[in-house]
């Protein structure tokens, strides 16, 4: 077995386990590079199909190149897809930074969904290397009633045992590719063949790292048209992966903030 | 000396051409872990652009010396208080390797935080402050990483600058940890001086430790191996569904250890049945022809319907695990209540969950303690070993045959409370072998209490010859019989004399001794008796196993005269002749006798009546749910 055989048959087990223990699941969405992967490997683990709904929580501000991909690939890969609108900035605390506030319009729409759904499990593709506050995190981590993260009280989690009892009302997060890095990600794209949003190519010198709302979401300088120049581009770079989304930095804490209130 | 290299490696990101390895960084809290992350990232050119610079900035504008922790403590708290308190992962390269470095807690309050980081890491790092030495957490962080099966450890004594780097400190360190962790069966692969904050030793070496011509921690980690899947070991495939999208019925789950392939002859445990593997499913392509081996998640067919379902396990016939209902298994423990004997739990063991009651506590003791003083329950982040009782079967390895499907996770109210290593499976040596079939009592349990108005019981009378035992044991079976209830005597000696006949006083036929006399008694207490049990059985270790083989029917009376109350009784003349040196391997005379610790009641004859002592075992069993609280109104039954 090589690395990405490691790594899917591990994000495999995990989407299984998950499965296996809780009752309502559905798969959270974002079109990225990441969440498609995560699709790939549902796909993988079920044998050709997807077992539960794949949930696009939509701001109404993505690129039109991530619609387009939506409506393509939701049909092709046969999911049955449901999207969920967000509600408008008014209702999102106003005390976060403009960008971060903006984005926190999705853990509002996330939060509709599953008072509208009553899923008690989201699986959803964070990563430990994108973010340090997603470096805390567990594979299966306990949501309150709100949909809020205690980082200061994870429970243990070892030996691929997982927590999977939420209390009434709560739900878990699910993150099958927690492990996964940014280039794994591109080689596993790679090898797979997995069909990618064109936006991560280079086009006129620059090239969108991560998606996120097209408002607050920036390209970066590059020149890597395919999949394998990006990684070339990754073993060079040491520019973090979500420089160019402006909720990371506004300020020390403003991530941190939004993830304990339910942000991805 | 190997210089720290660049992160700019030409190969490819993704580490295909080079070995990953996950390591933890452990130890007492403050004693520098989040320092040398720090500094690791540093040295090896592996911070993201411009992080080192904000993070001063941060620091200046919160009037904080910058410290070099801040690049891992990610949460606000955290940041605010100076601790870490949840593991954090994060990625650079030596020489030859990918590295992960997850880095754990060391405050005792988040022993949990630490585990789920050290359970995911092939190797560890534990440091110690040259200041303080070794201190409780450097301890137990050492046994959990014993627990964890981590076994590549490197030491690095941190902090060098503070002892003005003297290498007569350093070794009085050396001495104690190495002797720590070799008690635990880990050698440390190096022992490494070093200042995290300034540099000295971490990538380089410099002219303040020149005593020292070891490795650098730089170096120390790039010996460090990946953790191998268990490709060689027996199959052990842990069922986690069963799939039936279309008209196929997949069976899914991880192989742990071994391999296999279509065709290969199978027996699903615990049940026992046995079954050939048709195909090896997958996605986009299937059927898959060729070895799979540990570590890959698979979906296979059978070529018959059996019932199988999430929790069994996969084997090569002939070489499978083994059934059981009895687990004895080396746990830490992480919830506030302690655990304690008698306690109902989850547990989990790969994929199977069942409940379970704790049956036995031994060797309770806090690893982070020099005296390991015992204790009765096992108390949050301390150890222990504990005899479980499983409400179903469960197909398990000992840990020392597989890592994999020898370790179990404990749940109470649906949180992971401990965990810890399978020792032992089928303690009560009740294996039944395949061609033989108990046959089951034609009463029901029920039927007999509600003539007997009590349940069976095993009442096991230990204590030193002439302590008293018989003559309570025959009190207390006058006294059920009395009540209407059904008891039988098991005299240690009558039973000698003929069932044991074949056994003598060695160590080994005391302890076949024991299990005879626990393993009739708890037929008797199965249907419904209270089987009185008087024997010296003078061993734990013997009545430990008693205690698993009647399990939760077991109730322990230690009786606990004095010795020389026993000697001057004497009623059999043993103690003369043992005095007189004609009776060897008798028990009361030498320190042979090893008294309980967690006996249910305790009684000394020399100081109360045989009358108060039957009305004191009698409270213990209402109060332990054996005899019904009840009047016992014969007249009413007639």
């Amino acid at each position: 077995m090589d690395h990405l055989d490691e790594l899917e048959a591990q994000s495999i087990y995990i989407l299984r386990e998950a499965f296996a223990r809780l009752k309502k699941l559905a798969l959270l969405w974002s079109l990225g590079k990441d969440s498609n992967v995560m699709i790939w490997l549902a796909r993988k683990a079920f044998f050709g199909r997807v077992p539960f709904p794949a949930l696009h929580v939509d701001t109404g501000k993505k690129f039109p190149e991530m619609y387009a991909f939506r409506d393509r690939y939701g049909k092709e890969w046969e999911l049955d897809l449901r999207i969920e609108p967000c509600p408008p900035i008014d209702a999102v605390d106003p005390t976060l930074p403009p960008a971060a506030r903006s984005a926190a319009r999705k853990t509002e729409g996330l939060k509709l969904a599953l008072t509208k759904y009553g899923f008690d499990g989201l699986i959803a593709g964070i990563r430990r290397d994108e973010e340090a506050t997603r470096a805390k995190e567990r594979v299966f981590s306990p949501r309150g009633t709100e949909g809020e993260w205690d980082v200061r009280d994870q429970p243990p989690e070892f030996w691929d045992q997982f927590n999977a009892s939420p209390p009434p009302g709560a739900h878990l997060r699910i993150h099958p590719i927690l492990h996964w890095t940014e280039a794994d990600i591109w080689a596993y794209t790679k090898r797979e063949n997995i069909p990618i949003i064109p936006l991560y190519l280079a086009r006129d010198g620059k090239r969108y790292r991560s998606l996120g709302d097209a408002d607050i979401t920036s390209p970066i300088a590059s020149s890597a048209s395919s999949v394998d120049e990006i990684l070339t581009e990754l073993a060079l770079t040491k520019v973090p992966e979500r420089a160019g989304r402006a909720l990371d930095h506004e300020t020390e804490d403003a991530f941190e903030r939004l993830r304990v209130a339910g942000y991805l | 000396m190997s210089a720290p290299v660049p992160t700019m490696i030409a190969a490819m990101p993704n580490g295909t051409t080079r070995p990953q390895v996950r390591i933890v960084i452990v130890g007492h809290v403050d004693h520098g872990k989040s320092t040398l992350v720090g500094r690791l990232l540093f040295e090896t050119g592996s911070l993201p652009e411009g992080k080192l610079e904000m993070l001063k900035e941060v620091s200046a504008r919160r009037g904080m010396p910058f410290e070099w922790s801040f690049l891992l403590d990610a949460l606000q708290t955290e940041r605010d208080q100076g601790i870490t308190i949840d593991t954090t992962q994060i990625r650079f390269r030596t020489r030859s390797r990918d590295v992960v470095l997850i880095d754990a807690p060391g405050h005792a309050e988040f022993l949990r935080n630490m585990i789920t980081g050290a359970s995911q890491a092939d190797g560890a790092v534990l440091i110690i402050d040259a200041l303080e030495g070794v201190r409780d957490q450097t301890r137990r962080h050492g046994y959990l990483l014993h627990l964890l099966g981590v076994k590549q450890v490197v030491v690095v004594v941190n902090k060098m600058d503070r002892v003005s780097f003297a290498a007569a400190r350093f070794k009085e360190i050396s001495d104690e940890i190495s002797a720590h962790l070799t008690g635990l069966g880990v050698t440390p692969k190096a022992i490494i001086p070093i200042s995290a904050r300034d540099g000295d030793g971490v990538a380089a070496h410099t002219t303040n430790i020149q005593w020292y011509d070891g490795p650098t921690v730089v170096e120390a980690l790039d010996a460090l191996e990946p953790a191998r899947p268990l490709e060689q070991m027996a199959l052990r495939l842990p069922v986690q569904a069963i799939y039936k999208f279309d008209d196929r019925r997949i069976v899914a789950g991880r192989i742990e250890s071994g391999h296999l392939a279509a065709g290969d002859e199978i027996v699903i445990m615990p049940a026992g049945k046995i079954a050939r593997i048709r195909t090896v499913e997958s996605w986009p392509v299937t059927p898959l022809t060729g070895k799979q081996t540990a570590g890959r998640s698979v979906g296979i067919t059978l070529d018959r319907e059996l019932f199988i379902e999430r929790g069994d396990v996969i084997a090569h016939a002939g070489s499978g695990p083994r059934d059981t209902r009895r687990i004895r298994a080396r746990i830490f423990w992480l919830h506030d209540k302690p655990l304690s004997k008698g306690d109902q739990i989850l547990i989990r063991l790969g994929t199977r969950e069942t409940r379970a009651t704790v049956v036995a506590i031994e060797k309770a003791v806090d690893p982070g303690k020099l005296a390991n003083e015992e204790t009765a329950s096992i108390a949050r982040n301390h150890v222990g070993e504990i005899d479980l009782s499983l409400a179903q079967p469960v197909a398990a390895d000992p840990h020392r045959d597989n890592p994999r499907t020898g370790r179990l996770v404990i749940e109470v109210n649906g949180r992971i409370a401990g965990g810890g290593l399978v020792l032992s499976v089928d303690a009560g040596q009740r294996a039944i072998p395949v061609d033989i079939v108990p046959v089951e009592s034609a009463l029901r349990a029920d039927e007999r209490s509600a003539r007997y108005h009590h349940h069976g019981a095993v009442v096991w009378l230990t204590g030193l010859p002439a302590s008293g035992k018989s003559t309570l044991a025959r009190a207390l079976e006058r006294r059920l019989f009395g009540i209407g209830g059904s008891p039988i005597l098991l005299d240690g000696d009558t039973l000698r004399a003929g069932l044991n006949n074949d056994l003598g006083f060695a160590p080994k036929d005391r302890s076949e001794n024991i299990r005879r006399l626990a393993e009739v008694a708890t037929h008797l207490a199965r249907n419904g008796h209270i089987a009185i049990v008087a024997a010296v059985s003078p061993a734990a270790e013997d009545r430990a196993a008693a205690r698993r083989i009647a399990d939760s029917a077991f109730r322990e009376i230690y009786v606990a005269t004095p010795a020389e109350v026993c000697e001057s009784r004497d009623p059999k003349g043993h103690y003369a002749k043992a005095r007189a040196g004609v009776l060897p391997a008798f028990t009361g005379i030498g320190n042979d006798y090893q008294p309980p610790r967690a006996s249910e009641l305790s009684i000394d004859t020399s100081t109360r009546s045989v009358t108060g002592a039957i009305e004191e075992i009698e409270r213990m069993l209402i109060r332990s749910g054996i005899l019904f609280d009840e009047p016992a109104d014969l007249a009413a039954n007639i």
